[in-house]
């Protein structure tokens, strides 16, 4: 690519650099796949590491220096809180009152809700909430795009690319389908007001046809691209890439070994009391 | 040349043929327009003359599709990418979903061709170009209008050059100034000795194009004197 770019016209070059998503800060410039293998480190990491230091550790060492950089702590931590939150409400309900323990906080009925309960439970969360921002801190600072485009510069097959690129787009697209479909029959006289049960028995029939029109427009994508040589095997020229430099490589390779030496440590039990 | 020779097809699942005994041929440079009322088997017609049926959806086909003589029999479509292009009615359904501005979506076949970078960025600018939306480059593709979005499906199959080019209704969704960028592209195109295949309910631009009208009714070529737009 970089030789390639060598060939080209000054005005071709600086319109192939205007194609390549902004990056607005530190963080964003950072290789998709060094943020990738970062998120996807912590959180393994935060799922086999036990305690509350330990959690805290790696959210201060693993997220918080990318969301600063990336200045998007307050989107991070609040995200993360709101992906955590129903999990939460879930987890406390059932362990807090479930979970046999010696120390009584108080009782409701005929459940005892203990101390124990309470320990397990924000253990659960804090676990879910570090790899919930680990994994937002990647969305927030990563374009799709680039992560898509880096992943094919890598050989990864462009179906993949349009696997990912129709999964993200179908929801929108149902949205607006469903949208039409139910402007179309509120034409027609369908009362889609009123109360709750009202406007899930108006509404529900539509969903055959919403999910049937969002199916039918991705088969006709991909018959599309078809045409356009997307199964073709072979080179493909990209006509831009995320940089990336040898310390990022180095970063990953060093964070594949960190995983591997800690799904390795918790499975032989030498990491299993960590605070 | 484009050819269908004794051509019938029947949709997968299906009983009824959708192509029946349908002989057809576009010459070099010829533009052939292929009207007839709805269902009648114009799209059909247009997938199986582009390989995309039953290469890609499926379905039985008897008779012969032949590119320049060459029948597309078991071609993979990928193959067929730059020999023979498509365009259909609805320009949403044609955006791939993974460029994130015109020029990488336009760009998407002349990369999928395994174009060196410089061959796909003069391919892409003159096909922008040509249907005058040079301006539309650096927009983002899901914000354009219906008749922009139209005009950039046309530029992604046009920067593929295809010798062959097999147009579903393309002027549908377009105003009237989009109507002409398209039907002067077409114009030129053919003169470059491109056979173009168009299915339109627009008599007058295939009329203005000089189009030789084929009409098709019920999956069979009919006179096409008379016959339903």
């Amino acid at each position: 690519m970089a030789d390639e770019a060598a060939d080209l016209s000054a005005p071709d070059a600086q319109l192939l650099a205007r194609l390549i998503p902004p990056t607005p800060t530190v963080w964003d410039r950072y290789n998709p796949l060094t943020k990738a293998t970062l998120a996807a480190a912590t959180t393994i990491a935060a799922l086999g590491l036990g305690g509350y230091l330990t959690q805290g550790l790696l959210f201060a060492a693993l997220v918080l220096p990318g969301a600063i950089a990336g200045r998007v702590v307050w989107r991070v931590v609040r995200t993360a809180a709101l992906v955590t939150l129903p999990l939460a409400v879930a987890v406390g309900l059932v362990s807090v009152f479930t979970r046999p323990g010696l120390t009584i906080l108080f009782r409701v009925g005929p459940f005892d809700a203990t101390l124990e309960g309470l320990d397990f439970a924000a253990r659960v969360v804090v676990h879910l909430f570090v790899m919930a921002a680990a994994l937002i801190l990647f969305g927030a600072t990563t374009s799709p795009r680039a992560f898509v485009v880096d992943l094919e510069r890598r050989g990864v097959s462009p179906r993949l690319a349009f696997a990912i690129g129709a999964v993200l787009d179908t929801v929108p697209a149902i949205v607006e389908r469903a949208r039409e479909v139910l402007e179309a029959q509120r034409a027609r006289g369908l009362d889609t007001e009123g109360g709750l049960l009202r406007r899930a028995t108006s509404i529900l029939p539509l969903a055959g046809p919403v999910v049937v029109g969002a199916l039918h427009h991705v088969e006709a994508r991909s018959l599309a691209l078809e045409a356009r040589g997307f199964g073709r095997p072979g080179p493909r020229h990209l006509l831009w890439a995320p940089a990336d430099t040898a310390t990022e490589r180095a970063i990953r390779w060093l964070l594949l070994v960190a995983v591997v030496a800690l799904v390795v440590a918790a499975a032989t039990g030498a990491i299993s009391h960590a605070p | 040349m484009l050819e269908l020779r004794s051509v019938s097809y029947r949709y997968a699942g299906y009983r009824r043929l959708a192509l029946d005994r349908v002989d057809l041929t576009v010459a070099d440079g010829e533009i052939v327009g292929l009207v007839g009322p709805n269902e009648g088997g114009k799209s059909t017609l247009c997938l199986v003359a582009a390989g995309l049926a039953p290469g890609s959806i499926g379905g039985v086909l008897t008779g012969a599709v032949l590119l320049d003589g060459e029948s597309l029999a078991g071609r993979p479509t990928h193959e067929l990418a730059g020999q023979v292009g498509i365009v259909f009615a609805d320009p949403a359904s044609q955006r791939s979903g993974i460029a994130g501005t015109v020029f990488e979506e336009v760009a998407i076949g002349p990369i999928n061709l395994g174009l060196p970078v410089d061959d796909t960025v003069a391919r892409v600018r003159g096909a922008l170009a040509a249907l005058g939306i040079e301006d539309l480059a650096l927009c983002a593709p899901d914000r354009l209008s219906g008749g922009q979005s139209q005009l950039v499906a046309l530029a992604s199959i046009l920067a593929m050059r295809p010798r062959h080019l097999v147009l579903d209704e393309p002027t549908a969704e377009l105003d009237p100034e989009g109507r002409r960028l398209v039907e002067d592209a077409l114009a030129s195109l053919a003169r470059t000795g491109t056979a173009l295949l168009i299915a339109e309910h627009d008599r007058q631009l295939l009329a203005s194009l000089g189009a030789r009208l084929v009409a098709i009714d019920g999956g069979r070529i009919v006179p096409a004197e008379g016959a339903a737009a």
